[in-house]
């Protein structure tokens, strides 16, 4: 009986061992692919002319490999979408967490919530049927698939992640530390200013670099809304052609092992580095204040 | 009874939390410049009456007060009332050390902040007075920029009246300031409100009845949310009017 139990016991710590490793391995394989089938591109372009260069034509002949108006258009939508997104999430957090009443914050909570879980093409549909031609009657544009828009129905995307995960860091500030405040006659809003946004800045700036490798790494809303073109924006409302965008429209007709297809494995690359290291800034930050409180803030 | 000037007067005062109601029909006379304790068995209403006087328990929902609490003759549950400035004049130490996530620094001047003072020298000068008052400011003067998480429990505690007392409010309300303290921090806080009594209005709540005793001009005596006597300190524990205050003091129940 006791030999059984044990034994039982220890089939089931082997089964999970061997599930959590062969996940573990299935994503270092993919990483393994990834930079196996992105790094030979650079043995026909280096270095700066990848990075730097200002022409993506890998079509053309001779082709160019150059990705910064890929790796511009990215970052752009990004900062775009987060300046959108980010004062309007936590915003919404702090009314959810503190100003609304209890009945308000049951109902409104698990919309937004379920608003993160929209796919992502339907976000990206909505942009393209009704924010383009919007964009383009209301502000005379070439075409309404550009920077800002793209922009916008990525901050649509993130806003439920970040107001979702600041909203349980705020709820979750102890009534003790709200009321020392209240005690020593601080307002509501001085409350809010003085204790609760510094007390959960951790828990906001988690929410906050989620919410943006969300963006960063969407694909189809991108693909849908950007406009498509490889250059260097010079207003918000010129088409661009973020990373993820061109790996998606390009992979289908690049030759096998060509140098197109090591080249969009090469942006895959640097969209993972450009994610991981989103990743570790969110570590970095809940791991550093939850050490010491936010006790320099 | 000894004649002093009334600062706080309580009358039939009723609290529920939603349907259950937790305090009933209270009536009692708070002096100034005294002690008064409250004493009861946990769960007895004390916390709650303790809330009641600086009107903190405007922040529990559902809940409802009846009767009338007159601050300087004042009622406090006035429509009109600054429940901002009511804080100011009746501050608040708590059960659990509550220091926030800032600079010790930073707590002290936390109160003064809010009230609008910016004056840095005035601020300064204010922060050093409440720590030498709360005896801290000797474990504490070297390190005011770190975080007041670092402090020890009665360390801490100390900062949270250092904290209330920076602001100068006429009366503190401190409920179990002493629970979760080792002996020695415990001493040091009794000692401490013995000091304070002479610029303040002290209520303080306990389950510690040799503290009660020791540190009390006043005590009341708490149970199932209604006030059983209140009376002199020395009259509750020498000879108290009610059998349950007997009982409770000698340790036959609670
Ligand atoms: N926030 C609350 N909501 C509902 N009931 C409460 C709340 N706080 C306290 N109570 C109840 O009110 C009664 C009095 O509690 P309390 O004032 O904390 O007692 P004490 O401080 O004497 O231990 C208890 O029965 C307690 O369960
Ligand atoms: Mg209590």
């Amino acid at each position: 009986m006791k030999y059984n139990k044990r034994l039982t016991e220890k089939i089931i710590e082997y089964l999970l061992f061997i599930v959590a490793f062969s996940a573990l391995t299935c994503v270092a394989l993919i990483v393994i692919f990834l930079f196996y089938e992105g790094l030979p591109i650079f043995e026909k372009v280096g270095f700066k002319e990848f990075f730097f260069g200002k022409y993506w034509y890998p079509t053309s002949d001779p082709p160019a490999f150059g990705i910064f108006p890929l790796f511009i258009g990215s970052v752009l939508v990004t900062i775009l979408s987060s300046l959108i997104a980010v004062p309007i999430g936590v915003m919404t957090a702090i009314y959810l967490a503190e100003l609304a009443s209890p009945i308000v914050r049951k109902i409104v909570k698990p919309i937004i919530e379920l608003l993160a879980a929209l796919p992502s093409v339907v976000i990206g549909f909505f942009g393209m049927v009704v924010v383009a031609p919007f964009l383009q009657e209301y502000f005379d544009l070439a075409t309404g698939l550009n920077l800002f828009n793209a922009s916008l129905m990525l901050a649509f995307m993130s806003i439920p992640t970040i107001c979702s995960i600041s909203e349980d860091a705020i709820y979750g500030i102890p009534t003790e530390l709200k009321e020392g405040s209240f005690a020593l006659g601080a307002t509501h809003l001085q409350t809010i200013i003085r204790v609760i946004i510094p007390a959960s800045i951790s828990g906001i700036s988690v929410a906050i670099t989620l919410g943006m490798a969300r963006a960063i790494g969407e694909t189809m809303v991108v693909l849908m809304v950007a406009g498509g073109a490889a250059m260097i924006p010079e207003s918000i409302f010129d088409p661009v052609r973020p990373m993820p965008a061109s790996i998606a429209a390009e992979m289908a007709e690049a030759p096998y092992r060509s140098d197109h297809y090591h080249a969009l494995f090469a942006i895959g690359i640097v969209l993972f580095l450009f994610t991981s290291a989103f990743n570790l800034v969110a570590d970095y930050i809940s791991y550093k204040y939850k050490e010491k409180g936010s006790a320099t803030l | 009874m000894k004649q002093n000037e009334i600062k706080i007067k309580i009358q039939n005062l009723n609290f529920f939390y939603g349907e259950k109601q937790a305090l009933f029909d209270i009536s009692m006379d708070i002096f100034k410049n005294q002690v008064t304790a409250l004493i009861g068995p946990s769960g007895c209403g004390k916390s709650t009456f303790l809330r009641c006087l600086n009107r903190m328990n405007d922040l529990i929902p559902n809940s409802k007060v009846e009767g009338a609490v007159y601050f300087d003759g004042k009622n406090i549950y006035d429509p009109q009332v600054d429940v901002v400035s009511l804080r100011r004049k009746v501050g608040m130490v708590f059960q659990k050390p509550n220091p926030f996530p800032k600079s010790i620094f930073e707590n002290v001047a936390y109160g003064l902040k809010v009230q609008g003072i910016k004056d840095k020298y005035l601020i300064e000068q204010k922060v050093e007075e409440s720590l030498k008052m709360a005896a801290l400011w000797d474990d504490v003067k070297d390190r005011l920029g770190e975080s007041a998480m670092g402090l020890s429990g009665g360390q801490q505690q100390r900062l949270c009246i250092a904290r209330a007392i920076a602001v100068e409010p006429e009366v503190l309300l401190m409920d179990e300031p002493a629970s979760a303290l080792d002996p020695i921090a415990t001493k040091k806080i009794e000692e401490l409100i013995f000091e304070l009594k002479k610029n303040f209005t002290i209520v303080i709540v306990t389950h510690n009845m040799q503290q009660a005793a020791r540190i009390s001009d006043y005590t009341g005596f708490f149970f199932m949310g209604k006030l059983i006597e209140v009376d002199t300190t020395e009259t509750i524990f020498t000879k108290p009017g009610k059998k349950e205050t007997e009982d409770y003091i000698t340790g036959r129940f609670g």
